[in-house]
């Protein structure tokens, strides 16, 4: 019987030369990557009553989820991560303004391909973008593995999705990825290993990937794998020091499920409140006043992303009354928008440019809703108070073509592809 | 581990996500475990924390503690020292957090289907068995699939911390 990739991935961080699905086993990451959420691990960590850590090199702190800090509670917490940073002589450490964690670390080339990245944050299934098993785990288990560099992992079932067509020009990943979780459910890919493969995902870019890996978070999933192939291999170019093995699946490798999907005629997609499953055409929706639009996030705050933004909005205004926050995903990519004049096109449309990091994703400042606003957002949750109030509030998502389409009427709007 | 008694509270929903739980804007604030216990599925209904005593369980549907990482929505119910979750299933994350920090969370379809169905579940006293996998109530016994192996070895020795501190000290 054949290997799924995720299977060869843990036999080769576990050291064993086979494993069972269902077999619980040992696993040594190639990185841990935390947040703000740090300080608080740090805590844990040490009344663990370790001396060190496992290895200085292989944790990776970015701060992004409350930057610049709002208060000052939030800015103690960055300054007792800074202080543990020097203490324990953590390399990989990135202050504010650096961006979001799931951005920074591939760009950073500590993305190893068929390796395990834990991470303290459940959008940690963003890396398997680059070939590797990025596995979300909670705080109390970051601080374990930061002693002891290594934890268990129950080897999972996987789910091959296919995807086969060529979209029309108004469709974007966000709007493939979005369909895909209203098919399959908040719920239906609990405990599974995705391996995304297919036509379409062969011609996706990285950043496409990376917004499929991120949000496959929101049907469960423990992680989510697109093998590598040329388009890996030219991002990882220049950024991954080191010599890497990508690992495949076998042919014959056994799946709990095969499913396919056919992009061909699929129209632009949204999720409504207050779940990420909750998934239609956005022509259903279209004529809902909006009051806040954002363009950002581990999801959605990438080049190509804010590039698209600035095309539609190139030239023109949003509407009175709403307001546009742009939140670039990474200082990288700031960089680059602001040489390609994408920075210049959103402010001028409206756009209020912010520091790279998380922004009100996760309603803790911001740009955070008031009472009775609605949101339109490239992020990947909408929960019920999830942009900071949960008073008559709503959260929409889709992709950045249909945010700054909507963004010019003030209402969700579908993008038509002019 | 002993039995435990208490009284049920239905959250009669499926989905039930972390941000309903514990809400992100308390994330970032350093708080004790009986601080966190006082926003417990505060954006679900306020004050919810009110309606829990010692020992008293959640009763839920699909898919519990769905989206954050944050241990959070585990931690403030032991700082209500709640006797556990009981739900149709769990999200994977949420189920492995309570583990690592010693909840008791309880999969039961049927016992779910057979208080749901009830028109006044709510306060309804229960016992649960968590070695023999059993939970009691109005006289019913429902059956649950107990933690085994490395689950369990964290969950005894009273979740992960003291299993790494335990770990390291023997190093
Ligand atoms: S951008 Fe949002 S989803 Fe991504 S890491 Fe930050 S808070 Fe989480």
């Amino acid at each position: 019987m054949g290997k799924t990739l995720i299977q060869k991935i843990i036999e080769k961080s576990s050291g064993r030369n086979n494993v069972e699905v269902g077999e619980i086993v040992f696993v040594k990451p190639s990185v841990v990557l935390s947040h703000d959420n740090s300080a608080d691990i740090s805590k844990t960590f040490e009344k663990m009553g370790p001396k060190r850590v496992f290895d200085p090199s292989k944790i990776f702190i970015a701060l992004d989820h409350e930057v610049p800090p709002p208060d000052s509670k939030k800015a103690l917490n960055h300054s007792i991560i800074r202080d543990f940073v020097k203490k324990y002589g953590i390399t990989n450490f990135f202050d504010c303004g650096e961006g979001i964690c799931h951005q920074v670390l591939p760009e950073k080339g500590l993305v190893e391909p068929s390796t395990v990245v834990f991470g303290s944050d459940s959008h940690t299934t963003s890396h398997g973008a680059f070939g590797a098993a990025g596995i979300p785990v909670g705080r109390t288990e970051t601080a374990s593995l930061w002693a002891l560099g290594e934890t268990w992992l129950k080897v999972p079932e996987s789910f091959k999705i296919i995807i086969k067509g060529t979209p029309q020009k108004n469709i974007f990943p966000k709007d493939v990825i979005l369909h895909i979780i209203g098919k399959i459910g908040a719920d239906g890919a609990t405990y599974i290993s995705v391996e995304f493969t297919g036509e379409y995902v062969d011609k996706m870019s990285m950043g496409g990937r990376m917004t499929f890996c991120n949000l496959s978070a929101e049907m469960g999933a423990k992680d989510a794998i697109i093998p590598v192939d040329d388009t890996t291999r030219a991002f990882l170019k220049d950024r991954l020091k080191k010599e890497y093995e990508p690992l495949y699946a076998d042919k014959d490798a056994k799946y709990a499920k095969t499913l396919e999907f056919d992009v061909t005629n699929l129209k632009p997609q949204i999720a409504k409140p207050h779940k990420v499953d909750n998934v239609s055409d956005v022509s259903e929706v279209a004529g809902k006043k909006v009051d806040v639009f954002f363009l950002g996030t581990c999801t959605n705050g990438r080049v190509e992303d804010l590039e698209v933004a600035a095309n539609i909005l190139k030239g023109k205004k949003i509407k009175a009354d709403s307001r546009l926050l742009v939140y670039p995903a990474s200082k990288e990519v700031l960089l680059t928008c602001l040489d390609k004049g994408i920075i210049k096109t959103l402010v001028e449309a409206g756009g209020e440019i912010n520091t790279p990091a998380c922004g009100p994703c996760l309603g803790a400042y911001g740009g955070v809703l008031a009472p009775n606003e609605r949101a339109l957002s490239t992020a990947n949750r909408n929960f019920k108070g999830r942009m900071g109030c949960s008073e008559n509030t709503e959260v929409y998502l889709a992709s950045p073509a249909t945010v700054a389409v909507s963004a010019l009427y003030g209402e969700i709007t579908e993008y038509k592809g002019e | 581990m002993e039995k435990i008694k208490g009284k049920i509270h239905i959250v009669k929903d499926n989905d039930v996500n972390t941000d309903l739980i514990y809400a992100g804007k308390y994330t970032y604030e350093i708080l004790t475990p009986e601080e966190m216990g006082k926003h417990t599925l505060e954006d679900f209904e306020k004050d919810y924390f009110k309606k829990m005593n010692e020992n008293d369980f959640i009763v839920s549907g699909t898919n519990f503690g769905c989206g954050s990482s944050r241990e959070q929505a585990v931690t403030c119910f032991k700082g209500l020292k709640s006797g556990g979750i009981i739900a149709k299933s769990f999200s994977r994350l949420y189920f492995r957090n309570a583990v690592n920090k010693a909840l008791l969370v309880i999969e039961s379809p049927e016992f779910v289907d057979y208080i749901f169905a009830k028109n006044n579940g709510e306060n309804l006293d229960v016992e649960v068995d968590p070695n023999k996998g059993e939970i009691i109530c109005e006289g019913k016994t429902f059956k649950f699939a107990p933690l085994t192996g490395q689950a369990l070895e964290i969950f005894s020795a009273g979740g992960l911390g003291e299993y790494t501190k335990r770990k390291l000290a023997a190093m």
